[in-house]
């Protein structure tokens, strides 16, 4: 019996009235878990009852604690005939299973209806008692972690990254169930909720368990989703990343402690293949200076203090880092990657270490999106595999074995697609599948890459991982450390000299001589050591450390697909042809916009293909940026087939003006600018004379023309041939993409590269569109303007809606489609607009094109907000916080005078925004927009009696201008919600407007009843509408997951803990503005 | 192509106060979007009219899953559905029960009934307020008046803690409650040229002068805001003697005259009227105690004293001063006895007059 769940019930309010007579309710409640129902009293005639009730109590195994949800249901007394349902709680009780999460669920929870929403609320409390199992055979997996945060949880640092979690789940579907025929819609539905609450439990246990058999504690981007297959059942499935975490503790020096394996661990492995390792670099004196990981990995994070002490700061992190760099020229050995020649057999050596580390397990992928410094090393390219399958020859459906089979199918796929970019993992790695009526087409996609095997070993990821992912959040004191870290790390790393972190992810993990795919390579802009491919597609993040010019930009390429009906084989058939086409056309187009925006590099991309009866929708997002390490975009150039007739000619020319001023415009509007460099590189595949062509043919225009021509006929993807009308469409499409109006940006990542100074001021939104094509005779090129036309159009009215938010940036800007129905579209996105500060931010700018200034910039981090890490990422090689580091990053690199001057430019810019912020931060009210001033004021009634806490939500794993002091557990709820009488509901869109506002509702009240405050890395998974306006019905499923928080103001934390670097932040303002 | 459904649901909910203004003054989506496309709200906006009409139609949406909840403002901050910054709150509340002042002058007085409703689009078509905003203000006016009919306490004080009203609005509502449920005539032709404002200012007069909770007897009564106090009524009675006494009329005559001699341009007109206009006031308050008397109080007001003096052209100070020695001279009269209620008479009478006296 190892656990004790007890539930108490206190109160109602805002009840239905149940009772037309008396207007009034006479209302009780039945708390049930697992097989076990206790009642209340009836509190009669009361649209506000006082049960105030006892303690149930529940004495159950751990593994139902994680199965089973406590379940509420508030019912109305009635003498004479049945108690009526008022409505039902759910309340998932593995937040408290975890030592480290909520320890008390308590609060207001509406009280929902699957036909009728929101009905009151009820004051409930829970606890639970757990009693230690050591039971190695044992079934629960209580304790271990999940986290939606596709990114190591802020007050966590990753002792170790395990590696690739999941767990399939199949039932049958309640909807297809006989019983279905002779129940109620709403039994059916509540049956549906129960089970599918059930069945996520059953996996996450599932999950833990293996995570726990890998010596993990957590799963870090758990990413579950539904498949609702129809007649051959209902599958749950998720995956994750395992890790070993520890938890941050500011002020207390155990952290080292925490876990004891690590140190000695660490030791240990200083593997055979290290051992080999050194040697053979060392023989190498030419090559700069680099120190072999392990071996002084174990030094600093034996030796020094938590990174959480603020009192003790500064001299701990110079300790470190001093240790760190001293060693590095006593050790005077070759990196692991090098130089030119010496790269083959060098790369060859580090990938078989890797290998090493990576060959026991079955699939080397990551779900993370954003990794500490040095966890990558190459980035190869998106790989992504998708598969047709048959739901009706599914032999045992009610059996996992034969989706397990399909999945493992594609990971194994994808597993060979990296291999054959010269990569041993998979990194931002996720599963999708579309669904309609018996074809199901599986998806996986993800970036493949060389990762630093340290990580995956015991200890090796100590203090550099969780300690970079901190200076996200900017905590007063902190955040110098962090950079300590991050620079700490780098180094130890080695690869500081040979790659520097700011490009070294971008230079090229495969073959130059034989490549995988045809591209033009060139040597590194950034280290001009490496060659680098001329574009760069990826899922994951923009890595923090990367150096980026200009801002990004989200790219969206949309494609519409008509198909014949069928059925069956023929059906699945007819789509597996269809897709690699449409792959392909989704390529060229983010290519050409790519291209038409003067960006080289795609993060967050993400391909959604969704079936439908007769189309195929393909919609592929990502942001777009400049990679200052990759070669500068060539500009798209026209060539006609029919160069003799001169009015095609003339139309040609046109068509070509229009484009590249479009280019010229868009280098102004995302700030692009890089250095107009010589190129005198060897080695490259591209004719110099072409690649200057190139350049040229960006920045001027049309008296360009004439030479154009020369260099068409390469079959480069930016020279778009006229010859059909499609490759008009095409043009036509890539000039119709409106611009976003001033004072927007928006992108699909995490954060805006080039943006800093975000506000606390954000708005999370879901949208939800569907759209009627009401002509069944559509062409392909008629359906895809209907299709683009349908995301501008959406993407407009965001702008619209949120203008008050000026100047703000669209986060995280992922749109779902799905095709609901024959002829219907649906096109849902649940992003977040974020304001900034454009006085900041153009200070900012400003300084980061200037160069002068003062020193100690440690300080100006504190004040910095969380789009700090980006932008002084930007400039990445070497961002000292202190002095004697600063000194010490610039003697040993010496080859790296651009380096030094981009480091002293840097720290003007960070100065003088160090210096811009005091004065805003004195006055946070200052000339802001509303929303900003509006957001403040909420959040400060909330302690001086405003009854309801609030909840902030954002798809982002942070929150701009604040510290995640806690993860409280992970949210992960599903609803159903019908009517019967949709006219009466305001339609369709009130259906729906109601459920999504009741959705929000909810998870912030379970939020709060877990004494959070805010819910990060949000993601509604699914969104299934269905309607029958004339039956005046409708149905919609929605399934959301987010990481339950406790944030603090990063002012008030600042109040709070007596800092010494207070006094000095104050002065170095005044310094800066001087 | 047509668009099926189109939702655009937000965490902290934001609205637009234009917008807000336009559905309250109950404008259909497409004439606000008309009224939003021409006040210019797409000038620096790339959007379309297309989009302008998604956005009403969301706040639109917003504003009616809220309206249920400001019918009871209290629930409004403790409620979970919307996540709403407390000022936006007031903001809601404050807007939602504010009215017109044309559309309430029109159903002033009369009973909050369904047939009083049945009548609204009279009043639309009459005040040009549609008739859907002048169906918001009449519930906003019924429901007001039914949670505090059945409340103990303080009127304007329980409208405030119930509706969570400004004190100023709170004010007008009890003036309204108070006009209700006394069943004052506010619509004879002859009471056109006063405003909303001047019924509300004699409502308060009267509220803290002649209720039950005027004596400062907070014993927490049902209704003591709303009724007049009937003991006060009845004492009224007793200031006939002025009128009916020869010698206690004329003395009251003289006294007055000898004050106001000299001091203003109408005094022969004071002189000549003085008996008639005596009359006219100590007649009105003799008759409240009848309750259909007490509707036609403000009438009675303006034809018994208002008109006489406005077609003798005394100016406003003429009034003040003639009032003021009008009242005093009383006190001054040794038969008279009833100095008291002659004092919590006259100067509600007084104020409401001076209120009253205007073009």
């Amino acid at each position: 019996m190892p656990g004790k769940l007890k539930a108490k019930i206190v109160a109602g309010r805002h009840l239905p009235v149940m009772d037309r007579a008396s207007d009034l309710t006479d209302a009780f409640v039945e708390v049930k878990f697992g097989n076990t129902t206790f009642k209340t009293d009836v509190y009669p005639k009361s649209l506000n009852p006082q049960w105030n009730s006892e303690w149930f109590k529940f004495e159950v195994d751990d593994e139902d604690l994680q199965d089973e949800p406590l379940q509420i249901t508030v019912l109305d007394h009635d003498t004479y005939s049945a108690n009526d349902a008022i409505g039902k709680v759910y309340i998932d009780i593995d937040p408290l299973l975890s030592s480290e999460a909520a320890t008390v669920i308590s609060g207001w929870f509406p009280i929902y209806d699957t036909i009728h929403g929101i009905r009151g609320e009820i004051n409930v409390l829970v606890k639970v008692d757990l009693f230690n199992d050591l039971n190695r055979f044992r079934q629960s997996s209580c304790g271990v972690k999940f986290f939606c945060t596709t990114s190591i949880p802020r007050c966590y640092r990753a002792a170790l990254v395990h590696g690739f979690v999941e767990e399939l789940v199949v039932n049958e579907d309640p909807e297809y169930q006989w019983i279905d025929r002779i129940r109620t819609p709403r039994a059916s539905n509540e049956a549906r909720q129960r089970l599918i609450s059930l069945m996520s439990g059953e996996l996450q246990r599932k999950i833990g368990l293996k995570v726990l058999e890998m010596g993990g504690n957590a799963v870090v981007g758990y990413l579950q989703c539904f498949d609702l297959e129809g007649e051959s059942g209902l599958v749950v499935r998720a995956i994750g990343t395992a890790c070993t975490l520890d938890k941050l503790i500011p002020g207390s020096a155990s952290n080292t402690n925490t876990h004891p394996n690590t140190a000695p661990a660490s030791n240990a492995c200083n593997s055979p293949s290290k051992e080999i390792k050194e040697p053979v670099f060392s023989e190498d004196p030419t090559h700069p200076l680099s120190v072999p990981p392990t071996p002084l990995r174990t030094l600093p994070s034996s030796s020094s203090p938590p990174p959480f002490s603020p009192s003790k700061l500064c001299s701990r992190q110079s300790s470190s880092s001093d240790t760190d760099l001293s060693l590095t020229p006593k050790m005077g050995m070759g990196s692991g990657i090098s130089v030119g020649k010496e790269a083959g057999p060098l790369k060859t050596l580090l990938r078989q270490q890797a290998q090493s580390a990576l060959e026991q397990r079955e699939f080397p992928f990551f779900t993370l999106t954003c990794f500490p410094p040095g966890f990558l090393v190459h980035i190869g390219g998106v790989v992504s595999a998708r598969s047709v399958k048959l739901l009706d020859r599914i032999h045992n459906p009610d059996e996992p074995e034969t989706r397990d089979a399909w999945w493992e199918e594609i990971r194994q796929e994808i597993k060979s697609h990296a291999k054959a970019l010269g990569c041993h993992a998979v990194v931002g790695y996720s599963e999708s599948t579309t669904i309609c009526e018996e074809v199901c087409i599986l998806s996986a996609s993800g970036t493949a890459a060389m990762l630093n095997p340290r990580f995956m070993r015991e200890g090796c990821l100590d203090a550099g991982g969780s300690d970079q992912r901190l200076s996200r959040q900017p905590p007063l004191g902190m955040v110098g450390s962090e950079r300590a870290e991050g620079e700490v790390s780098s180094s130890w790393l080695g690869f500081d000299d040979a790659s520097p972190p700011s490009c070294g992810f971008c230079h090229i993990p495969y073959d130059e001589f034989n490549m995988p795919f045809p591209a033009q390579l060139t040597y590194c802009y950034h280290c001009r050591r490496q060659k680098v491919p001329d574009v760069l597609f990826t899922t994951i993040d923009l890595p923090a450390e990367a150096a980026v010019t200009g801002k990004g930009c989200l790219i969206q390429a949309r494609l519409c697909r008509t198909k014949k009906k069928a059925q069956g084989e023929v059906n699945a058939t007819a789509i597996s042809n269809l897709l690699p086409f449409m792959e392909y056309e989704l390529h060229t187009q983010l290519m050409n916009k790519l291209k038409l925006r003067c960006m080289n590099a795609l993060f967050g991309l993400r391909i959604q293909i969704s079936v439908g009866e007769n189309m195929l929708l393909g919609l592929a997002s990502a942001t777009g940026v400049y990679l200052s390490a990759l070669p500068a975009p060539g500009g798209i150039q026209i060539a006609g087939k029919t160069p003799s007739d001169l009015s095609y000619d003339q139309h040609i020319s046109t068509m070509q003006k229009r484009i590249n001023d479009t280019i010229a415009m868009n280098k102004e509007l995302y700030n692009i600018h890089p250095p107009e460099c010589i190129e005198e590189v060897v080695g490259s595949p591209i004719p110099d004379r072409q690649r200057s062509r190139l350049f040229r043919s960006t920045s001027e225009s049309s008296d360009e023309l004439s030479e154009l021509d020369l260099s068409h006929g390469k079959k480069d993807a930016f020279v778009l041939e006229i010859d059909d009308t499609d490759a008009v469409e095409d043009i036509q499409s890539l000039l119709t993409d409106a611009p976003m109006p001033a004072g927007f940006y928006s992108c699909n990542t995490e954060v805006m590269p080039g943006i800093y100074n975000w506000t606390s001021g954000l708005q999370m939104f879901t949208s939800v569109r569907v759209y009627r094509l009401n002509n069944a005779n559509l062409t392909n090129q008629g359906l895809n303007k209907i299709f683009t036309d349908l995301c501008e159009n959406l993407l407009k009215s965001l702008y619209f809606k949120l203008r008050s938010m000026i100047p703000c940036c669209l986060c995280h800007l992922n749109f779902t489609v799905a095709v609901p129905e024959e002829e219907l579209i649906q096109v849902a996105v649940t992003a977040v607009a974020m304001s900034f500060d454009k006085e900041t931010q153009l200070a900012a700018d400003k300084a980061l094109n200037k160069g002068s200034g003062e020193n100690e910039e440690q300080l100006q981090f504190s004040m910095e907000l969380c789009g700090e890490s980006t932008s002084s990422n930007n400039q990445p090689t070497a961002k000292p916080s202190g002095l004697p580091e600063s000194a010490m990053t610039h003697s040993s690199s010496r080859d790296r005078c651009s380096t030094w001057l981009e480091l002293l430019r840097l720290k003007a810019h960070t100065i003088r925004r160090g210096s811009v912020k005091t004065t805003s931060s004195s006055e946070r009210c200052s000339p802001l927009p509303e929303v900003r001033s509006r957001s403040l004021r909420s959040t400060r009634s909330l302690p001086c009696g405003a009854p309801v806490t609030v909840v902030k939500m954002t798809p982002l794993s942070f929150l701009p201008r604040t510290r995640i002091v806690k993860y409280l557990g992970i949210i992960n709820m599903f609803f159903i919600r019908e009517t019967t009488s949709l006219r009466e509901e305001g339609g369709v869109s009130g259906f729906l407007h109601s459920f999504i506002a009741e959705v929000f509702a909810m998870v912030r009240a379970h939020v709060a009843a877990l004494g959070g405050n805010a819910v990060v890395s949000y993601s509604m998974k699914e969104c299934v509408f269905m309607e029958n306006p004339n039956k005046n019905q409708a149905q919609c499923l929605i399934n959301v997951s987010g990481d339950a928080v406790i944030f603090v103001r990063e002012s008030d934390q600042e109040a709070i803990p007596p800092l010494i670097t207070c006094g000095q932040t104050s002065t170095t303002g005044a310094d800066g503005t001087t | 192509m047509s668009v099926e459904l189109d939702v655009f649901v937000v965490n902290t909910t934001i609205m637009d106060e234009e917008v807000y203004q336009l559905w309250l003054d109950g404008y259909t989506v497409n004439d606000a979007v008309k009224v939003r496309m021409e006040g210019g709200v797409l000038e620096g906006c790339e959007a379309s009219a297309e989009v302008l009409h998604s956005d009403t139609m969301d706040q639109y949406r917003t504003f009616q899953m809220c309206e249920r909840l400001l019918h009871s403002p209290v629930k409004l901050a403790n409620q979970l559905l919307f996540q709403i910054p407390p000022h936006r709150q007031v903001m809601l509340i404050e807007r939602y029960y504010a009215f017109d002042s044309v559309f309430v002058r029109e159903v002033l007085g009369k009973k909050l009934s369904k047939g009083t409703k049945k009548d609204l689009d009279d009043v639309s078509a009459k005040t040009g307020v549609t008739l859907k905003s002048c169906r918001r203000q009449f519930d906003n006016f019924k429901r007001v008046f039914k949670v505090v009919e059945e409340l103990k306490g303080p009127l304007v004080e329980n409208i405030r803690q119930h509706f969570l009203l400004s004190d100023k609005l709170a004010r007008d509502y009890a003036a309204i409650v108070f006009f209700a449920n006394n069943r004052f005539e506010t619509g004879k032709k002859k009471l056109h040229y006063l405003t909303f404002q001047d019924f509300a200012f004699c409502a308060g007069q009267l509220i803290s002068n002649w209720t039950v909770g005027a004596l400062g007897d907070y014993n927490m009564v049902e209704d003591m805001d709303v009724d007049l106090e009937k003991e006060f009524l009845q004492d009224l009675k007793e200031l006939k003697i002025l009128i009916t006494d020869r010698d206690l009329l004329d003395q009251h005559k003289s006294l007055v005259c000898t004050a106001l001699r000299g001091k203003t341009k109408a005094f022969n007109e004071m002189e000549a009227n003085f008996k008639n206009l005596s009359r006219g006031l100590v007649n009105i308050a003799a008759k409240l105690t009848n309750t259909k008397e007490v509707r036609d109080f403000f009438i009675d007001l303006v034809e018994k004293f208002i008109e006489p003096c406005r077609s003798d052209k005394w100016t406003a100070g003429d009034m003040r001063l003639y009032l003021t020695h009008y009242t005093n001279s009383a006190h001054v009269l040794d038969t008279f006895k009833h100095q008291v209620v002659w004092d919590r008479y006259m100067g509600v009478i007084k104020s409401c007059i001076l209120k009253m006296y205007h073009d």
